[in-house]
C-alpha cells in the first residue's frame, strides 16, 4: 500500500532512518590513527605529569607543605629546600614582563588592525612573527650584554629617588652603586617582555581584526572619532582576546628559562624589591642546579618542576578557554 | 530552444511501460513508478529537532530532467541532499522515508554509501574545482576517489568523454596541465560537471548549478544538461523560472507554509505547471506573485 | 571629449595642524626633559633620558591639542601617538637584535666554525681556532629527528580535530593549546625522568630530539588545524559527492589543498624549536667533539654550546658563543624566509616536481 500526500498527514509516527556507516579498511585504518594520534597530546601530559610526580615523589615526601614555603635549596646535602623565594620571583618576572608587554601588545595590535595602511599590514604581522622565532637565548644574550647596563641606570635612578617605594627599594644609603641593580627582576621582567609583545600581539590582533565592521561604521557615522570606535566597540569586543593574550603570555613568561638563567643570579631568600640585584624563577633554578645535583637534588627539582608545569597548564587553559570562546568557528565558503 | 527531447521521452515512455509498475499519489497526481531511476517515498528531514521537510513523494523518472522549484528556504536542497546521502553529514540532521535507486533502498539497502554517491553525482551552487589540481586531475579525481583503477587508455578516453559531454573539450583540450582555478566561471561549473560525468553516475543532482554565473555561461549549461539528459538522469534546483521551463520535462513545486515544514505542494508536467496548474499557490508562485 | 583632468579626493591620513602639534609638544616634552634631567635631577643613561622624554611628550601632546582641537579630538590625536609609537618601539629590539648579534658575531666566523670542532681549541685559544661543526651536526640531527617524530603526528592529530571530528575533538584541543605552553624545560625534565632515568638509557642526541618534540609537536597540531579549516567545505563535500570516502577525501583533497600552508606551519615550528636550548641542557649531554650518532653517546647542540660558552671568563670563548649565536640567528632567519615564500604560494601552484610527474603519467 502506498500513502498518498493526504494519509501522510495523519499522526502516524516517522521513523527516522537509523544511519549506519560501512566504512572500508583503508578508512578505518585512517580514522584509527588519527584518533591515535589526536590522544598522544592528553597522553603526554599525563605521562609529563606522572614522571614527574613519581620522580618528585620522595622529595615531596620529606619537603611535606613546607616545599612551598622554605626559602632555600640544599637538598644535596639533605638540608631544607623549596620554592619559597623561587616562586614568587617567578611570578614577579612575569608581572614585571605583563606590565610592559600588554599595554605594548594591545597598542601593536590596535595599529596593525586599525591605523596601519593596509599595504603594510602584512608585512608588519610577519615582523611580528619573526620577533617571536628569534631564540630566547638570544634575546637573553642579547639583554645581558646589551641591555642590562643600559637597563641598570633606570634600576640606579629609582633606587635613588623613589627608593621608599617598597617595590623599587634599594638596600645602603642613598647614592647606591650601579652593580647593585644587575641581575635583578626587573632586567629578567623586561627582556622575558619582549618575548611574550609577539605571543600577545598575535593573539589581539586576531581578536580585534574580527571586531564587528558594520557596528564600527555605524559608530564612525555617528560622527565617532577612531579613538571612540576603538574605545566603545573594538575594545569591548576584543576584552576576551585582551585577557586571553595575556594569560596566554603569563604562561610563557612563567615557563621561560633561558634569558631568565642567563641574566639573574640565582637567590634563595626573597625580596620585594625588583631593582635589587639578585632574582630566580623555577625553571632558571632547573637549569642551573642541573648538572650539579645528586639523586636528591634532581627529585627535589622534579618536585619544582612539577609545580611550574601545573602552574602553566592552569595559566594556559583558562587562557584557552577565554580565547577559544572568540574563536570564529565559520569555515571558508565555496 | 525546443524545451523537450522528444526522441529520449518516447524511448522513456516504452521502457517505462515495459517494467514493473506500480502507483504512486503525489499530490493527488499519478505517477508511474519505475524500477529504473530514482524516487523519494514519505521523505521527512530533520535539522536537530526542527522539521524542514513532510512526507515528500517524488519520482524522477529516469532519462528525464526533473526540475525542484520552490520559494527560499522551503527545503530543496535539503531535498536534493538527501538523495545522494549529502544530508546526513550536517551535524545533528536527520531523515525519515524511503529513497529508492532503480528500486533498490539506498539508505537501508545493499549498497555501500560510497557506491551511493558515486551513482547518485553532484554538482554544486558555486563551481568548485580542487584547487590543488590541474583540469586532468579534476576530471580524473572521481576514479581516485572512488578507488576505481583504469589503464591509461582507458583513462584518457574518460577524460576526453568527460570532458566533451560537458562540452568543454574544445576549450581545454590544449591546457590540461592548467589548474583548475585557471578557468573562468562557467567554464569551472563545467569542469565540475566533467567531473561528476567521469565515475558515470546514474543520476546528476544539481543545487542552482547557475546561480553564480552569468547569462551567457548559464545558456551553456542549460545546452549541456539537455545533452546530457540523453544518458544520464537529472534532478535541478533553479530559482530561474524560464530555466525551469528551457530544461526540465517535470517539475515539482515546494513550499513551506509559516512555521511549518516544507512540502511538494504539486508535481507534474513542467508544461502543466507552468500553463494550468492545479493548485492556486503553484499558479501563484509560477505567475511571479510571490516568492 | 573634454580635456579635464579629473583630481581625486585623496583622504589624508595626517592632518598638518596635528602633525604641527605633534612636533611642537615633541621638542618641548625634549627640552624639558634635558632641563629636568640634567639641571634638577642628575640622571646618566640615554634610556632614562628617552623614557621619561616620552611620557613628558604625552602629557604634552594631551595638553596642547586639547588647548586647539577641544577633548574629543585631542583624546583621538593622544590615542594615535601611542600607538604609532608602540608599534614602532616594538620593532626597534628586533632590529637592534639582530644587529647587536652580527656585529659581536661576524668577527670569527671563518669557514672552519662549520668545519671543524673544538677538540685542539683550549680556553685560551684564539676565539677563531676551532669551530662548532660538532654543535651544527648535532642541531641538524636532533632537530631533524624531532621533526620526523613531530610532523607526521602532529599533522595526523590535527587532522583527527578537524577532518575526523571525533567525539573528543573538543577537549583534545583546548589539551592541545595548553600543552603547547609547556615550559621548555619541562620538557627535557620530562625526558631525563622517563627516558634516561625510568629506561635507563643515556643522554644522547635521540633524547634531545625527543625532549625537542614534546615542544614540537603541540605547535604543529596547533598551526596544523588552523590551516585545515582554512580548507573550503565545499571541497569536502564535492569529494564526498564524488564517491570518496573519508580517507580518501583527506589525502587527495584536503591535505593537498592545505599544503602551502602546511609547509609554511612545520617550517616556522622548525625555526621555533631550533632555537631551544632548555631542554637540551638536561638531555643531550653536550661535547666539544664532533658525534654523528645521535642514538649512542653525549651529542652538543648549537644553542647549548652558545649557552655554555657565554658563561666561561675567558673573552675568546665568550666570542666563539656569540659566533654560534649569529650561526643560529641566521638559521633561524633562513627557515623564516622560507616559510614566508612557500607561504605566499596559492594551492593551484604547479611545482617542477609535479610537472613532471604528470608528464611521465601524460597528462601534461
Ligand atoms: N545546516 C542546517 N542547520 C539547520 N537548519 C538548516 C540547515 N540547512 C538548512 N536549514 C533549514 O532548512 C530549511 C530548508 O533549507 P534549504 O537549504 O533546503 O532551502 P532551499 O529551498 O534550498 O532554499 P534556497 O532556495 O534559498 O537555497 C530552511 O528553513 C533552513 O533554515
Ligand atoms: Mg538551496
Amino acid at each position: 500500500m502506498i500513502p498518498t500526500q493526504e494519509q501522510t498527514e495523519s499522526v502516524v509516527p516517522e521513523e527516522r532512518i537509523e544511519i549506519a556507516v560501512r566504512r572500508d579498511v583503508p578508512d578505518r585504518i585512517y580514522r584509527g590513527v588519527a584518533t591515535a594520534a589526536g590522544f598522544t597530546t592528553l597522553a603526554l601530559m599525563a605521562l609529563i605529569g606522572g614522571f614527574l610526580l613519581f620522580r618528585g615523589a620522595s622529595a615531596l615526601r620529606k619537603a611535606g607543605f613546607s616545599f612551598l614555603t622554605t626559602e632555600m635549596w640544599a637538598p644535596d646535602q639533605g638540608g631544607d629546600f623549596g620554592i619559597g623565594a623561587v616562586l614568587p620571583y617567578t611570578i614577579q618576572i612575569s608581572l614585571v614582563a605583563l606590565f610592559i608587554a600588554v599595554p605594548i601588545s594591545i597598542a601593536t595590535a590596535l595599529f596593525i588592525t586599525q591605523y596601519a595602511p593596509t599595504r603594510i599590514r602584512r608585512p608588519l604581522t610577519s615582523l611580528v612573527d619573526l620577533l617571536a622565532a628569534i631564540p630566547s637565548l638570544i634575546y637573553g644574550l642579547w639583554g645581558l650584554f646589551y641591555l642590562q647596563p643600559r637597563l641598570i641606570t633606570v634600576g640606579k635612578w629609582m633606587g635613588d629617588n623613589l627608593g621608599w617605594i617598597p617595590l623599587f627599594k634599594a638596600s645602603g644609603p642613598a647614592p647606591h652603586s650601579i652593580g647593585q641593580f644587575a641581575a635583578s627582576t626587573f632586567v629578567a621582567g623586561v627582556v622575558v617582555s619582549l618575548m611574550v609583545i609577539p605571543l600577545c600581539t598575535s593573539v589581539m590582533r586576531e581578536v580585534f581584526a574580527q571586531a564587528p565592521m558594520g557596528e564600527q561604521e555605524a559608530a564612525l557615522a555617528l560622527g565617532g572619532t577612531k579613538w571612540g570606535v576603538i574605545r566603545d566597540v573594538v575594545l569591548p569586543f576584543g576584552r576576551g582576546g585582551i585577557i586571553g593574550g595575556a594569560m596566554l603570555g603569563l604562561g610563557r613568561a612563567l615557563g621561560e628559562t633561558i634569558a631568565v638563567t642567563l641574566i639573574i643570579s640565582p637567590m634563595f631568600v626573597r625580596q620585594f624589591s625588583i631593582m635589587e640585584q639578585g632574582s630566580n624563577s623555577i625553571a632558571a633554578l632547573i637549569a642551573l642546579k642541573f648538572s650539579e645535583s645528586n639523586a636528591n637534588g634532581i627529585s627535589a627539582l622534579m618536585a619544582a618542576g612539577l609545580a611550574l608545569f601545573l602552574l602553566t597548564l592552569l595559566v594556559n587553559a583558562i587562557a584557552s578557554v577565554i580565547v577559544g570562546k572568540g574563536r570564529s568557528g565559520a569555515q571558508t565558503e565555496i | 530552444m525546443s524545451t523537450i527531447n522528444t526522441q529520449s521521452t518516447t524511448s522513456n515512455t516504452s521502457q517505462t511501460s515495459s517494467g514493473d509498475q506500480s502507483i504512486i499519489h503525489s499530490a493527488g497526481e499519478v505517477f508511474i513508478e519505475s524500477p529504473r531511476g530514482l524516487s523519494a517515498r514519505n521523505v521527512s528531514c530533520w535539522f536537530g529537532e526542527k522539521k524542514v521537510l513532510e512526507g515528500v513523494n517524488l519520482v524522477m523518472r529516469p532519462l528525464e530532467v526533473t526540475a525542484l522549484i520552490g520559494p527560499s528556504g522551503c527545503g530543496k536542497s535539503t531535498f536534493l541532499r538527501t538523495l545522494n546521502r549529502m544530508h546526513e553529514l550536517v551535524p545533528g540532521a536527520s531523515l525519515a522515508g524511503e529513497i529508492q535507486l532503480n528500486g533498490d533502498d539506498i539508505y537501508r539497502g545493499a549498497m555501500p554509501l560510497t557506491e551511493v554517491r558515486r551513482h547518485i553525482g553532484m554538482v554544486f551552487q558555486k563551481p568548485n574545482p580542487f584547487p590543488a589540481m590541474t583540469i586532468a586531475e579534476n576530471v580524473l579525481s572521481g576514479l581516485r576517489l572512488s578507488g576505481l583503477k583504469v589503464d591509461r587508455h582507458e583513462r584518457d578516453d574518460i577524460l576526453e568523454t568527460s570532458l566533451k559531454r560537458a562540452g568543454l573539450w574544445k576549450e581545454v583540450k590544449d591546457r590540461l596541465g592548467e589548474p583548475g582555478r585557471a578557468l573562468s566561471g562557467g567554464q569551472q561549473q563545467r569542469l565540475c560537471i566533467a567531473r561528476s560525468l567521469a565515475v558515470k553516475p546514474q543520476v546528476l543532482l544539481m543545487d542552482e548549478p547557475c546561480s553564480a554565473l552569468d547569462p551567457s555561461s548559464t545558456r551553456r549549461i542549460e545546452e549541456t544538461v539537455q545533452e546530457l539528459s540523453d544518458t544520464i538522469t537529472i534532478v535541478i534546483v533553479t530559482h530561474n523560472m524560464q530555466q525551469a521551463q528551457r530544461v526540465s520535462k517535470f517539475c515539482a513545486f515546494f513550499l513551506a507554509e509559516e512555521n511549518q515544514p516544507g512540502r511538494i505542494v504539486e508535481a507534474d508536467l513542467t508544461a502543466k505547471i507552468f500553463t494550468t496548474p492545479r493548485d492556486e499557490r503553484t499558479n501563484a508562485y509560477v505567475s511571479g506573485h510571490f516568492g | 571629449m573634454s580635456e579635464i583632468v579629473e583630481e581625486r579626493i585623496k583622504p589624508r591620513r595626517f592632518n598638518p595642524d596635528e602633525v604641527a602639534t605633534v612636533a611642537l609638544s615633541f621638542a618641548t616634552a625634549l627640552a624639558s626633559t634635558w632641563l629636568l634631567l640634567y639641571v634638577l635631577l642628575p640622571f646618566d643613561g640615554a634610556l632614562g633620558f628617552w623614557l621619561i622624554t616620552y611620557i613628558v611628550f604625552i602629557a604634552v601632546v594631551l595638553i596642547n591639542s586639547r588647548r586647539r582641537f577641544g577633548k574629543i579630538a585631542s583624546q583621538d590625536l593622544v590615542a594615535k601617538v601611542v600607538v604609532w609609537s608602540s608599534a614602532l618601539l616594538v620593532l626597534v629590539p628586533l632590529v637592534l637584535v639582530v644587529f647587536y648579534v652580527i656585529g659581536k658575531g661576524y668577527h670569527a666566523l671563518r669557514p672552519r666554525f662549520f668545519t671543524e670542532d673544538q677538540r685542539y681549541v683550549g680556553a685560551l685559544s684564539d676565539a677563531t681556532e676551532g669551530g662548532g661543526a660538532h654543535a651544527i651536526i648535532g642541531t641538524l640531527q636532533q632537530v631533524g629527528l624531532a621533526a620526523m617524530i613531530s610532523i607526521p603526528l602532529g599533522v595526523l592529530s590535527a587532522v583527527y580535530l578537524n577532518e575526523v571530528k571525533g567525539r573528543f575533538a573538543g577537549l583534545l584541543r583546548t589539551l592541545t593549546d595548553a600543552m603547547s605552553a609547556v615550559p621548555s624545560i619541562v620538557a627535557g625534565l620530562f625526558i631525563y625522568a622517563s627516558w634516561i632515568l625510568a629506561l635507563g638509557q643515556q643522554q644522547s642526541g635521540f633524547a634531545g630530539a625527543l625532549a625537542l618534540s614534546v615542544l614540537f609537536l603541540p605547535t604543529v597540531t596547533r598551526t596544523a588545524e588552523v590551516v585545515l579549516r582554512l580548507v573550503p567545505g565545499g571541497l569536502r563535500e564535492a569529494s564526498l559527492a564524488l564517491g570518496g570516502t573519508d580517507w580518501r577525501t583527506t589525502s587527495t583533497v584536503v591535505l593537498p589543498t592545505s599544503r602551502s600552508g602546511l609547509a609554511t606551519a612545520v617550517i616556522l615550528g622548525i625555526a621555533r624549536v631550533i632555537g631551544e636550548t632548555a631542554p637540551l641542557i638536561l638531555t643531550v649531554g653536550g661535547a666539544f667533539v664532533v658525534n654523528t650518532n645521535p642514538f649512542g653517546g653525549k651529542q652538543d647542540a648549537l644553542p647549548f654550546f652558545v649557552f655554555r660558552l657565554v658563561r666561561f671568563p675567558q673573552e675568546a670563548q665568550i666570542q666563539r658563543a656569540w659566533t654560534g649565536a649569529l650561526v643560529l640567528l641566521i638559521l633561524v632567519l633562513v627557515l623564516f624566509v622560507t616559510a614566508r615564500m612557500l607561504g605566499g604560494r596559492g594551492p593551484d601552484h604547479i611545482s617542477k616536481f609535479k610537472r613532471k610527474r604528470l608528464q611521465k603519467k601524460g597528462l601534461a
